[in-house]
């Protein structure tokens, strides 16, 4: 192991080492303050006699006289074992809970490998959140990532707790309960929101089975760029290795993104649009395309990561280039909090790109596919004649038109909104759809295959 | 020999690379990475590394291998799915196991299986480069064409059967094997370039009808996330008619890659019915792949494409998203601390996306048997914030004839596929028109040509409807409107998810907008007689016309007869 006194200069996060030989990219560093304490940190740069390294923390307390940085000849690794479920990390990996450190099975490199094309399996199992606006219109399987798209002031995490406390894939009969862990990734939020997040676990007894990894808001920022990494490492291990289904909650992506622009300003680095890296879509894809399934593993990996759009811009950077990352995404609309529905999942914008291999005959129900693109198409034109109607007034609309404002509403009081604690089978909610559905003539279904008219929307329909 | 110097992740900086040449294929380091030259300095190089770099030390040697990137061309491209540097996947797999590790370095075509090798020239010939030599069955579906690599005279041509690096012949007296490697940034030659007026027919009505493709053609399809461009991009490799589909996931999602690749080998064909993938080649570079093998993989693939025309194939190249590849030149650029141009996009943007849509085209190909061949280049495009005016899109647009613009309010309302119709163009009609009037309908053009008066009317009309509502306007404007919400809803849209849908033969798309635009001008005439509309709007054929379009192509005669049910309906309407 090689140790230097020899800091040269401090600039941001970064500190600069000279007169050192050997140094691998990415290798982690230990700073020893002139005070005693001990930092960790990552080579960013390294050339012939002079190394960057990237400062886990603040660099408050560096001096160029008296640091001496101790180079660990390893790449940032985690050990992970079993014994992490129910247990509770900060945004290092280091204990936050007053329980014992832990004794890794393993220890894993935390950026992983890409998993390669070939070795995965296709996504295709269901799984039932109970909300209607995700089973039924925004389908969520297992391998997927499908980030939550909020704002501020708005309620993602209670949907996010929610999903977690519900989402369950609809067991065949006799089957045996499989392993289910949740992953938590706090990144950046207030120490309130954290709170809220192990309550909630704890109260439903979640916590046994999850693991949680805690950066807070005044936790330095330069460490968000370790914690999801850190959350996804634990979840690959439980899930190839260890058979588990293990969905991954991040939250805030957006912190990250903000952390990793510090960074890349400290570096002094071509900055891309609003002044993010050039290479964020890169770095994001690093993160969320470790979901999945590999061919041959019986564990998979759901990421639901969940941002806050700035001023509730969806074409902002951040959720841009998480949109074409990830498959699909759930919007979560002001006009519809205000309303008071919960959740007020704004469901034009959502999209779930894997919901196709996860509906349908043998999976859901053989209708799902009609009934969603009915839906989606009647509350479209809904939306649309509402803003028609504030210009011409109702009373200009044809009768026709007339249904399909009145379904409008219905569908958001109905539809969408339902109880925190309200847990839907996918059967209530593809019923509540032909319910709903019923207010219109038959030749107004077109999405819809005749027999299903037949089979499932009879019962509802008066005449 | 050379010596790494600075490492900074995915380009790195090597001295004493005397000798070393621009673009230079080189093995980094003692786990052999490979990477490519992109800077040369004096003696310094930089280089970007097509592998993660992270353990990598200053001082490690560097090598070069003295020769450019290149792809290896034979028997057994078809079916295989590779990485951005044409590593087969399957194999990386095999060797390193289900997570891309670093340093594997596999054969990118089998060297062992052998291939049943007919001879078509004969001994003694004097032959030129590009002409046929024999043929190889690669798939049940492709005749592959062995083509001669160098001119000579022909000896010792033999049938029987051999793996791709065996000798089958000798052109002036040196042993020519089967297995050829070309430079992938530099496009393989053609004896002549033919202008565009073949239709690429692929089955979706409105690109077919509207804004149709032309063999050899270039296509730009920008769309916000979520506006369908992958699903397109999947429903053209699926359905258009062309031999050969090269598709490469540049920087995309791996899950959607496995859709592909689960999807289809189980897929038929429509025009041979058997397994798509016989004739198909996969690239998947995904996002988290490292970022200089995607910028490698857009070449790779034309490279490929450009193989499988010089044997007289045409071939549809699906680049899935050329935005991404726009990026990792931004990010590499970047790293080489280069002056940037608009939105920190390098400066040769245009130069490269030029470059790259010109390899298009089709062609006479090299050699005496004047085969034809060609290739068509659809490129989707991912603007940031679905706002083309960026330059990824803007310098696509300036090189590209069909512009299939992919709106994102459509794709909401589920309307699919999501093409705008007053924004998209193409700029094939005219040259395609011959065509489509000799082989399908004399009076296919005028069709169009009046339904998209129609649609462009209809948005002139939505504006008043804005201001004064629907029930303002005359009786006969509703019924223009009637007709262009048939069109837009009956006709435009298309499930890429219903069997029968999915897909339309030309005659089926025709008998289609006939009978909508048949039962358009009985409307008006109705209105005209004074029927009141809401009449019309009742007619139970409308539900009729609306259902035709899942008619199977084998009951396409019930779509004929529906022009005949129009009338008599609106026949009966008028005796009332």
């Amino acid at each position: 192991m090689k140790e230097y006194k020899t800091v040269t200069q401090i600039a941001g996060p970064l500190v600069f080492v000279e007169g050192v030989s050997d140094i691998a990219y990415g290798e982690i560093v230990e700073i020893t303050l002139p005070s005693g304490e001990r930092k960790k940190g990552q080579v960013l740069d390294t050339q012939r006699g002079i190394a960057i390294i990237q400062v886990f923390g603040t660099t408050a307390g560096i001096n160029v006289s008296e640091t001496s940085v101790k180079f660990l000849g390893e790449t940032m690794q985690l050990g992970v074992s079993t014994e992490m479920l129910g247990r509770v990390f900060n945004g290092l990996g280091e204990p936050r809970d007053k329980g014992p450190s832990i004794i890794p099975e393993k220890r894993l490199d935390i950026n992983g490998a890409p998993i390669n094309p070939y070795a995965r399996a296709e996504p295709r199992d269901f799984i039932q959140t109970g909300i209607s606006t995700i089973d039924g219109l925004n389908t969520l399987v297992r391998g997927q990532k499908l980030p939550i798209f909020s704002a501020s002031g708005l309620p993602h995490n209670q949907l996010a707790v929610q999903i977690a406390r519900q989402a369950k894939v609809a067991a065949k009969a006799g089957a045996k309960e499989e392993n289910f862990a949740v992953v938590f990734a706090a990144v950046g939020i207030t120490n309130e929101e954290a709170l809220f997040f192990i309550r909630d676990f704890e109260k439903t007894g979640a916590l046994e089975r999850a693991v949680l990894f805690l950066n807070l808001a005044d936790d330095p920022s330069v460490e968000r760029i370790i914690t999801p990494r850190l959350a996804l490492t634990t979840a690959e291990y439980l899930a190839y290795e260890k058979d588990m289904h293990v969905l991954v909650i991040i939250t805030d992506m957006t912190n990250y993104c903000e952390a990793l622009r510090e960074i890349a300003s400290a570096r002094e680095e071509v900055p891309g649009r609003r002044g993010y890296p050039g290479y964020m879509y890169t770095d994001l894809s690093t993160i969320y395309e470790r979901a999945g399934r590999i061919k041959g593993k019986n564990g998979t990996v759901t990421q639901i990561g969940i941002l806050t759009m700035p001023g509730d811009d969806i074409t902002h950077p951040i959720a841009d280039l998480t949109g074409y990352i990830t498959e699909g995404q759930i919007v979560l609309g002001r006009d519809l909090h205000r309303k008071n529905i919960y959740p007020p999942v704004d469901v034009l914008p959502c999209l779930s790109r894997l919901m196709n291999l996860g509906i349908g005959k043998d999976r859901t129900r053989e209708d799902h596919r009609g009934v969603v693109d009915q839906l989606y198409a009647g509350y479209a034109t809904g939306r649309d004649l509402r803003s028609l109607a504030a210009v011409v007034g109702e009373e200009a609309l044809s009768a026709t038109d007339k249904l399909y404002l009145k379904f409008a509403d219905v569908f958001e009081e109905r539809f969408i909104k339902q109880g925190h604690h309200e847990d839907r089978s996918i059967e209530q909610t593809l019923e509540l759809g032909w319910e709903l559905l019923s207010m219109f003539p038959e030749s107004e279904l077109k999405r819809l295959k005749k027999e299903f008219i037949e089979k499932y929307g009879k019962k509802y329909r008066k005449n | 020999m050379g010596i790494l110097h600075r490492i900074s992740g995915p380009v790195v900086e090597a001295k004493e690379m005397t000798g070393a040449k621009m673009n230079d294929l080189v093995k980094i380091g003692a786990q052999g990475l490979t990477g490519e030259i992109i800077k040369i300095v004096g003696d310094t190089a930089t280089i970007q590394v097509y592998e993660e770099t992270s353990g990598l030390k200053p001082g490690e040697p560097v090598e070069t291998t003295g020769e450019p990137l290149s792809v290896e061309l034979a028997p057994g491209l078809l079916t295989s799915i590779y990485d951005g540097i044409q590593r087969p996947l399957n194999l990386l797999v095999e060797k390193g196991g289900n997570f891309i590790t670093r340093g594997l370095s596999v054969n990118s075509i089998d060297r062992v299986k052998k291939w049943d090798f007919v001879p078509v020239a004969k001994n003694g010939a004097k032959v030129k480069i590009g002409d046929l030599l024999g043929t190889v069955q690669e798939t049940e579906v492709i005749n592959h064409k062995i083509m001669a690599p160098v001119e000579g005279t022909l000896t010792n041509l033999r049938a029987g059967k051999f793996t791709v690096v065996e000798p089958y012949c000798e052109i002036n007296g040196k042993p020519v094997q089967m297995l050829q490697r070309w430079f992938v940034r530099k496009s393989r030659p053609v004896a002549e370039k033919f202008d565009p007026n073949i239709p690429l027919i692929t089955g979706q009505r409105i690109v077919d009808m509207f804004f149709p493709i032309a063999k050899g053609g270039t296509v730009c399809i920008p769309g916000p996330f979520g506006s369908g461009k992958t699903v397109t991009q999947h429903q053209f490799a699926k359905w258009s008619d062309t031999q050969i589909v090269v598709y490469v996931g540049c920087g995309e999602r791996g899950n959607e890659m496995t859709e592909v690749l689960t999807e289809f080998p189980h897929l038929e064909d429509p025009h041979t019915k058997k397994p798509l993938m016989m004739r198909t080649v996969l690239i998947a570079n995904t996002s988290n792949m490292p970022v200089a093998a995607r910028e490698a993989s857009i070449y790779t693939a034309v490279t490929i494409a450009e193989y499988y025309r010089d044997m007289g194939y045409d071939v549809a190249l699906m680049a899935d998203s050329t935005s991404r590849w726009a990026e990792a030149m931004r990010e590499i650029g970047g790293r080489l601390e280069e002056m940037p141009g608009e939105e920190g996009y390098p400066a040769y943007l245009g130069r490269r996306l030029a470059e790259f849509y010109e390899r298009a085209g089709r062609v006479q190909c090299l050699g005496s048997d004047n085969r034809t061949g060609s290739v068509t280049i659809i490129g989707a495009v991912s603007p940031p914030g679905g706002d083309i005016n960026e330059p990824v899109s803007q310098n696509t647009l300036r090189v590209t004839k069909v512009f299939l613009a992919l709106d994102a309010s459509l794709a909401q309302r589920r309307h699919f596929p999501a093409f705008n119709w007053l924004r998209s163009y193409s700029l094939y009609t005219d040259s395609l028109d011959a065509y489509y009037t000799n082989s399908i309908s004399s009076d296919w053009v005028e069709i169009r040509k009046e339904a998209m008066a129609l649609l462009q009317k209809e948005s002139e009309l939505q504006e008043i409807v804005q201001l004064v509502g629907p029930d303002a306007l005359p009786e006969k404007e509703q019924a223009i409107l009637l007709c262009t919400k048939m069109i837009r809803e009956d006709y435009l849209q298309q499930s890429a998810f219903h069997e029968v849908d999915t897909y339309s033969s030309m005659r089926k798309e025709y008998l289609l907008l006939k009978n909508i635009m048949r039962f358009y001008h009985r409307a008006i005439a109705a209105v005209d007689l004074g029927i009141q509309l809401k009449k019309i709007t009742d007619m139970p054929i409308r539900e009729r016309i609306a259902r035709s379009k899942e008619i199977p192509e084998e009951k396409i005669k019930e779509i004929e007869f529906m022009g005949n049910e129009v009338d008599r309906a609106f026949d009966a309407l008028g005796k009332q």
